[in-house]
């Protein structure tokens, strides 16, 4: 039996549950960047930064879920459940749908091998986890390349505000990981500042 | 905090030079102790090293056609242990590996990490047949079909050299299964006995943690019997002679004979063969005495522990006496330290350089050996302050035990010794300042800093 | 059957999370690295040493069961000193 459904709801539904997914996916980078950093305050314990990285991945999952399965259930497009995990297949938006396809591969191994961690251990997990780091970006393109709200600038702003997000956290990462080098230190802050940089030219063309 | 620039030790001291990849000039001693003949160096000549005629004509052929329970059997009732510091026994050792289920590996560490120590490089550079013998031995009671003699690699003429006596004696068809000679980095902790196994595996060489244990898996999963290539000297020995030959010195619960080697202020510095169970004062003795009145003595290298001289001078040199007296046998060596000398500085230099040859892969071991290592420089170089040996005793439990080798334990152990050894010296020092001792050239040498892992 | 906590030194980066989740039993030495002492689990602490094994972050940290009548809490082979 198939399920299909239309009208205007389901499209906001999409719409809506994957700007969540992306911004809890950035909180979840984030904090995977504080963990890796050790970052923790007098009030902030370290087993709070793991905590929340793992809860909110955990909750990107759900929204993740309604995300495919809003998508999936409407009429509107053709895009069936293997579309979504499988890229290029559709027919609809060939390229941005199938980097959709590719962020949520790479999450779902990222996360399957984290509720299994101790049981793959340690190294087998890591492998797999760095690739947490790829599912990111790609999960930020395909938002930015399929969205229909990607001119709204509010959802501009939102994407940009991401990348900010995440550029920060990895700047100081490297530097704190190398406090000698004051080259890169100066290397990585032009890199972040360029960024920022280069949205913002982006913004202004498209008379944001 | 660094030792002050003009105490700095030289690299090599004495007239005895020991050290990595130095020429040996050690004393070639074929007297022993107590009127023991020699066994070991029995094929030694002061001529040069003993090839492979001369050997077989010293020690008669090598016996290849006992069963392996035979052989193993023997050596359980020798009551031979390891020479290498822990003195486990061989017999045990070479049983667990038999037991397992897939064909073995032999590995001989002739690596001698110690700089103290030079009765390793001694057996391999002067009566190598011995060894390789011994490792033949231990191949056929394990069934083994690798055999490995592992060295430090700077030691390339050594390595060459014995790369040739192995392969003329597998030409001459004397071992079953070749021994392939390999050399390992120089780090202290790469002659550690699992991280030999790690890299023979193809890993760095660096000790692991993890079960399982080399005689389950080891050298590419196969089981592995790591042993010093003294303990298979006399492995060689007892394939020969039997294990009631090997009983005929030494104590009941201690049999055979071992390698010391002697150093610091003593008359004939060098490599001696004594009955275990000697008193460490005889040995001294035959080693030509102390040439100074001495204070303390090292026994167990830079993994043992100081004793002061009166109380060790009595003490039967076996694993359980030393340990009774609060000391250790370890591998053997002995270094004597004179009244005009001083033990903190000593030590404080030892834990240093200690410090700088870990394997860098366990915290407490990596930040605890260099904090062990100032507090005792501060202790024995800038004394006054009235804290320096709490210092040093504070972070010794902080440091035992919690590295994955017992690389930390030897530096703790031979710090806690130095407390105990020189316990008044740290008082005055604490209280009063640096004695004059630590202007005396330095005795127990220390190497220049190794290569990586 | 008793459990012990073991952490592989090798592993353990220092995080300290451990010691964070298990302030009873595990306290940090000055460079940031679990002291884990070998005696017994208390049945309390149980659970609560399983939850803090789960969050290391390089599962460096693990809870072993024991049979009752080894006296120390070493993994076999410890002794084993270095020349081998």
């Amino acid at each position: 039996m198939s399920l299909s459904l239309s009208g205007p709801g389901l499209w906001y539904a999409t719409r809506a549950t994957g700007l969540v997914t992306l911004l809890l996916l950035t909180a979840a980078v984030v904090l995977g960047v504080l963990t890796a950093g050790r970052f923790s305050g007098p009030a902030w314990p370290r087993f709070l930064t793991i905590g929340l990285h793992r809860n909110i991945s955990l909750l990107a999952v759900a929204f993740l879920a309604l995300h495919v399965g809003t998508t999936v259930v409407d009429s509107y497009t053709s895009i069936g459940l293997t579309d979504a995990v499988v890229p290029f297949l559709s027919s609809y938006k060939t390229f941005w749908l199938g980097l959709g396809a590719i962020a949520c591969d790479l999450f779902l191994a990222v996360i399957v091998t984290s509720l299994l961690r101790q049981r793959l251990g340690h190294r087998a997990w890591r492998a797999v986890h760095w690739g947490g780091y790829l599912c990111w970006p790609v999960a930020l393109v395909h938002g930015a390349g399929i969205g229909t709200d990607a001119a709204r600038s509010w959802v501009f702003y939102l994407t940009i505000g991401c990348v900010g997000a995440v550029a920060g956290a990895l700047a100081a990462r490297i530097m704190s990981y190398w406090p000698e080098r004051k080259l890169l230190r100066v290397a990585v802050v032009m890199a972040a500042l360029a960024c920022v940089v280069s949205a913002w030219t982006m913004a202004a063309r498209h008379g944001l | 905090m660094s030792v002050p620039e003009g105490l700095k030790a030289p690299e090599a001291s004495g007239d005895t030079e020991f050290g990595r990849g130095r020429p040996m000039t050690a004393v070639v001693a074929t007297r022993s102790s107590g009127g023991m003949r020699p066994r070991l160096l029995a094929g030694v000549s002061p001529g040069g090293p003993t090839g492979l005629v001369d050997h077989e004509r010293s020690f008669g052929p090598l016996p290849l056609g006992w069963h392996p329970r035979r052989v193993i059997d023997t050596v359980e009732r020798s009551g031979l242990v390891g020479r290498g510091g822990a003195g486990f026994p061989t017999g045990r050792k070479l049983r667990s590996v038999a037991a397992g289920r897939r064909s073995a590996a032999v590995v001989a560490n002739g690596a001698e990490g110690e700089p103290a120590s030079a009765k390793d490089r001694f057996l391999l550079t002067w009566t190598p047949h011995l060894v390789m013998d011994g490792i033949t031995v231990a191949a056929q009671a394990v069934g083994a079909t690798e055999a490995y003699l592992v060295l430090h690699h700077n030691a390339t003429r050594l390595g060459a050299y014995l790369q040739a006596a192995a392969e003329a004696r597998n030409v001459a068809g004397i071992d079953p299964v070749p021994i392939q000679v390999v050399g390992i980095p120089d780090r202290y902790t790469s002659s550690e006995q699992s991280a030999i196994v790690q890299f023979l595996s193809g890993g760095p060489a660096r000790p692991t943690f993890a079960p399982p244990r080399p005689h389950e898996r080891g050298v590419g999963g196969r089981p592995t019997l790591v042993n010093n290539v003294e303990t298979l000297a006399h492995l060689a020995l007892i394939a020969r002679f039997g294990d009631r030959w090997f009983r005929e010195v030494g104590a009941p619960s201690a049999p055979g004979s071992m390698l010391v080697t002697v150093s610091g202020a003593i008359g004939r510095p060098g490599v001696y063969e004594i009955a275990v169970g000697t008193p460490a004062g005889q040995v001294l003795m035959l080693a030509g005495g102390p040439t100074e009145r001495p204070q303390a003595i090292l026994i167990g290298g830079y993994f043992g522990a100081w004793l002061p001289a009166e109380v060790a001078w009595p003490v039967p040199m076996t694993h359980a006496a030393l340990r009774a007296a609060g000391g250790a046998l370890g591998a053997g060596i002995m270094i004597v330290l004179p009244e005009s000398s001083c033990g903190l500085a000593e030590t404080a230099r030892v834990v240093r350089y200690l410090s700088e040859e870990t394997a860098e892969q366990c915290g407490p071991c990596m930040f605890g050996l260099p904090a062990l290592a100032d507090a005792l420089i501060d202790l024995a170089y800038h004394g006054g302050r009235g804290r320096a040996a709490d210092q040093v005793a504070a972070l010794i439990p902080l440091i035992e035990g919690r590295g994955a080798c017992r690389h930390p334990d030897g530096a703790t152990q031979l710090a806690a010794s130095t407390l105990a050894a020189f316990g008044r010296d740290a008082a005055w020092h604490d209280r009063v300042g640096p004695c004059p001792g630590i202007r005396r050239r330095a005795l127990l040498p220390v190497p220049a800093a190794a290569e990586g892992p | 059957m008793t459990h012990r906590l073991r952490v592989n030194p090798i592993t353990c980066d220092g995080h300290g999370v451990c010691a964070e989740l298990l302030p009873e039993i595990i306290r940090l030495d000055p460079w940031g690295y679990p002291i884990v002492p070998a005696a017994d689990l208390p049945e309390d602490l149980i659970e609560p040493a399983r939850l803090a094994a789960a969050a290391c972050p390089t599962l460096a940290l693990v809870v072993k069961k024991a049979p009752r009548e080894d006296p120390e809490g070493r993994p076999p082979g410890r002794a084993r000193r270095r020349h081998g």
